[in-house]
């Protein structure tokens, strides 16, 4: 067998959703272990490390905020592969990961938008302001909300998966608005200052914190969409012993 | 950190927010995967179980799957 087909082999043996189950099994525990690590150092620093000398102890926001942004865009992306994954490669978990990952996705942008705000209100002296970044931020919130909102007034689970995935890719072109928001207009927030050309304008002092904290959320997102897959792949399993169970007896006829 | 900092209360907020989303997410998850599989255990106890996991009757090939 050759190289490339033994690839394409072990890819569609992880489409069979009881290897994935077995296979998920396995990996939680120990990825819920990395994170509660990574939450402790990272909260240990955030909470020691120096206070910024304008912003003071709000500084401090930053390592939930940033992180909780960074996600809110990585899970979209995650959801967008999947959309691939269901309209072009037909794979049977990349609608259970899509429709899995959604919630986590709306739950982390929310977070992002008040956080934003209360770190907004003390720095520049206003909770909201209809900015490039915050109403783009915005509408990926409300991206979410429909894709959730969607996905639970359809009742066909395969009709449901073909509209979410076209919905998401159409949705897509929202991140490259999000991320160069701050370079396309003119905005209250700061222009990149993590990841751009040059290095980190930050210093390491708050970076650290920061990084440390980003990695512990971006675990913490991969435990949650494992358990919430696994979910998901239960709940299509009693729909379907749902359906078979009223089929038999509908055979049966009623009792006697 | 200095509780006693002016704005303060923002990061306690923000903390705080971000413990309640963590928090809320971890139990979503839990108390789904509970009422799942809660679900598929009341389906078995009433004999409905999926083809790949019913046990081959006697006369029947073990193999033998629709």
């Amino acid at each position: 067998m050759s190289d490339t087909s033994l690839t394409i082999r072990r890819f569609s043996d992880l489409a069979n959703p009881s290897r994935f189950l077995a296979l998920s099994a396995r990996l939680l525990p120990w990825l819920c272990c990395l994170t509660a690590l990574l939450f402790a150092v990272g909260l240990f620093f955030a909470v020691t490390s120096a206070g910024d000398y304008q912003q003071g102890e709000t500084v401090r926001i930053m390592y939930v905020h940033v992180p909780s942004a960074w996600l809110a865009m990585m899970i979209y992306g995650v959801m967008s592969v999947s959309a691939l994954g269901t309209l072009v490669w037909r794979h049977p978990l990349a609608d259970v990961a899509a429709r899995a990952a959604m919630p986590i996705g709306a739950a982390f942008t929310g977070l992002a938008l008040v956080t934003g705000s209360l770190w907004g209100k003390p720095m520049w002296g206003a909770w909201w302001v209809w900015d490039a970044r915050l109403t783009s931020f915005f509408i990926l919130f409300l991206m979410y909300a429909g894709l959730i909102a969607l996905n639970r007034a359809l009742e066909d689970p395969a009709r449901a998966a073909r509209l979410s995935a076209i919905l998401i890719l159409l949705g897509f072109v929202n991140i490259p608005i999000i991320k160069f928001s701050v370079d396309w207009w003119n905005t209250l927030h700061q222009p990149a200052s993590v990841l751009r050309l040059g290095g980190s304008a930050i210093d390491a002092e708050f970076l650290r914190p920061l990084l440390l904290m980003a990695a512990a959320f971006t675990c913490l997102f991969f435990c949650l969409h494992l358990a919430a897959m696994r979910n998901e792949i239960l709940r299509r399993r009693v729909a379907v012993l749902r359906r078979q169970s009223a089929r038999s007896a509908a055979l049966n006829g009623p009792a006697a | 950190m200095n509780f006693a900092a002016p704005h303060i209360g923002f990061v306690l907020a923000s903390y705080g927010a971000a413990l309640v989303v963590v928090f809320g997410l971890i139990l979503w998850v839990v108390l789904d995967g509970r009422a799942r599989r809660a679900d598929i255990r009341a389906l078995e106890a009433a004999g409905i179980r999926r083809r790949s996991d019913r046990r081959p009757e006697s006369g029947s090939a073990p193999d033998a799957r629709p």
